[in-house]
């Protein structure tokens, strides 16, 4: 072979800045287009899933009422105009499933950490760009066939199966509990195809997100800049790090189940379907031997971990965000680190407090549920830590910093009731009811989404180079916390008065029908229901905040906030490789904020100078 | 903005930035000790950052297969103890198809010889390089090949994949670790094609080293599967 040497010219940046309008906003492999595909998406997907539970509040607010928009809305559906059961837990399903999967889970890593984190270790790009890439594409193939699962119904005999004629989609909730799922149309409308396209929504998601884990660790592991020791880094990149940990040891356990629950779909097997059930009127006779529980095993396995998934980005973020309004640096950034580390560490050890009620021998439980209450030990550091940063600070009450102050709020409310739920004998009479519908909605759903808004407000300056308007971003965080909060506490109140969760109704007033021990709960059911209304109505203020910040708000300067992070030394909206080419080195700790002697009140992490201070 | 890098700029693994994908496309066709510092004309710090960047990839890509197979084989034996699975276990194991010893005996063979190519290649012996990895490609395809004999075998004798839990469970696992191991071939062949086009450069030698530790893993979880599905039962 001839060893022949061609002269090539390397470049510090792989790809050239892409010209054509395909190559440079659809199939780009650029890490801040990315970012921003991922944002769009889960800004699409979280009005989808707010519209819905709008509708299911009107149901359990109004049961038996009658609307002329759901005879439009839903023909076959809700043909005499009021949520039919299956309906509703169709809705259910779809809410719950786009919310976790395409809401929090794409927001905050997918969307802020690909475009913040190769800016913010001094990287150029991720390490694999076509990954990401196709990480993306990969979600919205399953965002799509996610929402054509609601339309399964118009669907099924495209496919040779029959229509279910009062039913959207599959109804089995987003955690799809077998044998249920697995029977397909024998266990009832809507889980035929509906679960069918469900399940293949959900792999190809695990499939995106185990490319997008992959290039979060290979980059944050091999790209950091010069300078960019691990303890310098700011506390998102150690979250958004994390996460991608997670993700990429729990996404491939849910793919292990969802393939398993396919086959019992589409093979016939027997995996998850036990022998002699009689579902629906009728025996079955095709399967047998299955485990159930073998189901809520695997799915808990995943399900946990994605809970931390959602959160842990934010608080990152919440971190980053309080140090920087408050003028101080991060108190105990090393600590930060370490409980960031435990509670994603013990996150895989806790699957069983899902299913407590599931029949589990007492010894396994009382050891899931002695691990669950440890969590609370990182958590506690967390948020006692977030308050030592706030303490004695100059804090600048800005829209990012209220809601940042916001999401520590919600995470105590949220958490302290996880104390309850996490040991057995509590658990036992509150599972399935409104009191943990409230729990999880507090702290993974509302403190992850405060996370979302915080980063939102935060670096819509850097992503867009305009100024959120803090008038109308204000309104919005009070709006949405006093929102939140009258819509989630009474639930707490109502699940201790026995209130069922996937109930399309509680009690009708009207006919009488129901459970009778809640007729007395109507008026707080229909005060939470307004409270949605209030507070769904408040994020449209949001959304006009950021159409109108986009096209009218003021130039943002390049570091607004006066952060110290690399992402701050670069233009507002930074250019194609981010650094022009010249990588920064870093020479300093990522909160020097206030440092005595210094001229400023922060320290840029790219700033030279005699006293090189650490994080901690 | 391309810009040159000069020799004297210092290499540390985990500093710097890069970018790009692997495959074809901009190759400097040199050989040169990888991990040198008087990089030949041409070459930028980069190239010397990339084998990390792939090697520490696909790593973490082994962590996330390992544990899509460790979730089966906890469903494997949840389903097989009849303790755990309720009672009425249905369990019935199937009988190993032989062609199996053969498949598995291909398949550690195959794990030696791209061994042999990758030492090869360091010490920069194109022949004996090419002889290698073309066997071992042909390995590959032999090890698919025989899956395919022993799914014939089996359905011959009736069995499928919904016959019982043994043999969804022989069919799922065998399928499941052949089209990961499809992807190794489909990447052998390419350095394959690439060795034979005598078109070795930096490059492609990262992908040769990527890609032997992807087969080593792969044979490994072969007879992994293998001990499970015929010797714990």
């Amino acid at each position: 072979m001839a060893d022949v040497v061609h002269p090539v010219h390397g470049e510090v940046h792989r790809h050239p800045a892409p010209t054509g309008f395909i190559r440079k906003w659809v199939f780009s492999t650029d890490h801040k287009v990315i970012g921003i595909q991922y944002w769009c998406l889960a800004l699409f997907s979280v009005f989808i899933g707010m519209a819905l539970s709008l509708l299911m509040r009107l149901q359990l607010g109004w049961p038996g009422e009658e609307w002329g928009f759901l005879k439009t809305l839903f023909p076959n559906a809700a043909e005499n105009g009021t949520i039919s059961g299956e309906l509703y837990l169709s809705m259910l399903t779809m809410h719950g499933t786009i919310m976790v999967f395409f809401v929090l889970t794409t927001a905050p890593q997918g969307g802020f950490g690909n475009y913040f984190l190769p800016i913010q270790i001094g990287a150029d790009d991720m390490a694999f760009p076509v990954l990401n890439m196709m990480s993306f594409w990969i979600t919205f193939l399953a965002l799509v066939v996610l929402i054509s699962a609601f339309f399964a119904d118009s669907l099924a005999p495209m496919f040779g199966m029959t229509a279910a004629s009062n039913v959207i989609g599959p109804i089995g909730g987003w955690t799809g509990y077998a044998p249920l799922s697995a029977l397909g149309e024998k266990a009832g409308p809507g889980q035929g195809l509906g679960v069918i396209l469900w399940i293949t929504s959900i792999a190809l998601f695990c499939i995106a997100s185990l490319l997008g884990a992959l290039n979060f660790i290979t980059t944050m592991l091999n790209m950091r800049a010069k300078g960019m020791s691990l303890m310098r880094l700011p506390l998102t990149c150690w979250a958004w790090f994390t996460t991608a940990v997670l993700a990429l040891l729990s996404f491939p356990v849910l793919l292990a189940a969802g393939i398993l629950l396919l086959l019992d779909h589409l093979a016939g097997t027997s995996f998850f379907i036990p022998g002699n059930s009689y579902v629906n009127g009728k025996l079955i006779t095709e399967h047998s031997g299955g485990s159930p529980i073998l189901w809520q095993h695997l799915f808990w396995f995943f399900g946990h971990p994605e809970v931390y998934i959602a959160i842990l980005p934010g608080m990152g973020l919440t971190s980053h965000i309080l140090a920087t309004f408050a003028r101080k640096p991060v108190f105990g950034y090393r600590v930060m680190v370490y409980a960031l580390f435990s509670i994603g560490l013990l996150g895989f050890f806790v699957w069983g407090h899902h299913m407590f009620i599931s029949g589990m021998s007492p010894y396994s439980a009382i050891a899931f549920s002695l691990i669950t209450l440890t969590i609370g030990v990182p958590s506690a550091i967390k948020t006692f830590n977030w308050l030592g940063t706030l303490w004695g600070g100059q804090i600048r009450f800005t829209t990012p910093m209220l809601f940042a102050i916001g999401f520590v709020s919600l995470f105590v409310s949220g958490g302290i009731t996880g104390l309850f739920l996490g040991q057995t004998s509590i658990d036992l009479p509150l599972h399935d009811t409104y009191f943990v519908v409230g729990h999880f909605h507090l702290i993974m759903g509302v403190a992850a989404i405060f996370g979302m808004f915080a980063g939102t407000y935060f670096w819509f300056p850097k992503m867009f180079g305009k100024m959120m308007n803090e008038g109308m971003g204000k309104l919005h965080f009070f709006i949405t916390f006093i929102g939140v909060n009258a819509i989630f506490i009474p639930m707490h109140i109502m699940g201790m008065a026995g209130a069922t969760r996937r109930y399309s109704f509680h009690f009708n007033p009207v006919t009488g029908e129901g459970l009778h021990y809640l007729s007395n709960m109507t008026p707080l059911t229909r005060f939470v229901s307004y409270a949605a209304f209030f507070t769904i109505a408040g994020q449209l203020i949001f959304l006009v905040n950021l159409v109108w910040s986009w096209a009218k708000g003021r130039k943002a300067s390049e570091n607004p906030w006066e952060a110290t992070s690399l992402e701050w030394t670069i233009p507002s909206p930074p250019p194609h490789d981010n650094f022009a080419g010249i990588l920064p080195e870093v020479h300093r700790g990522p909160y020097e904020y206030s440092v005595p002697g210094a001229p400023r009140d922060f320290m840029m992490q790219s700033e030279p100078g005699a006293a090189e201070v650490h994080g901690d | 903005m391309p810009t040159t890098l000069t020799t004297d700029v210092e290499i540390k693994p985990g500093i710097g930035a890069g970018g790009g994908k692997l495959g074809p496309g901009g190759d400097p066709f040199g050989s040169g000790p990888a991990g040198s510092k008087d990089w030949p004309p041409g070459w930028t710090s980069e190239d010397a950052i990339e084998p990390e960047k792939y090697r520490i990839g696909m790593w973490v890509g082994l962590a996330s297969i390992l544990m899509l197979f460790i979730a089966l084989t906890s469903a494997y034996i949840v389903r097989g103890v009849p303790a755990l699975s309720g009672g009425d276990s249905d369990w019935l194991p199937i009988a190993m198809p032989g062609v199996l010893w053969f498949t598995t005996g291909v398949l550690l063979v195959s794990s030696v010889t791209i061994e042999f190519a990758r030492r090869a290649l360091k010490r920069n012996e194109y022949a004996r390089f090419k002889r290698w990895i073309s066997l071992t490609t042909l390995f590959g395809v032999a090890f698919l090949v025989g899956q395919l004999i022993a799914w014939q075998q089996l359905a011959a004798q009736g069995v499928f994949i919904n016959s019982h839990p043994h043999s969804s469970f022989f069919y799922l696992l065998t399928s499941l670790h052949g089209v990961h191991l499809l992807g190794g071939v489909i990447a052998l062949s390419y350095v394959t094609v690439a060795a034979l086009r005598m078109r070795i450069g930096f490059k492609r030698r990262t992908a040769v080293d990527v890609t032997a530790i992807y087969w080593h893993f792969m044979d490994g979880l072969w007879i992994y599967l293998f001990g499970l599905l015929f010797f714990f039962r």
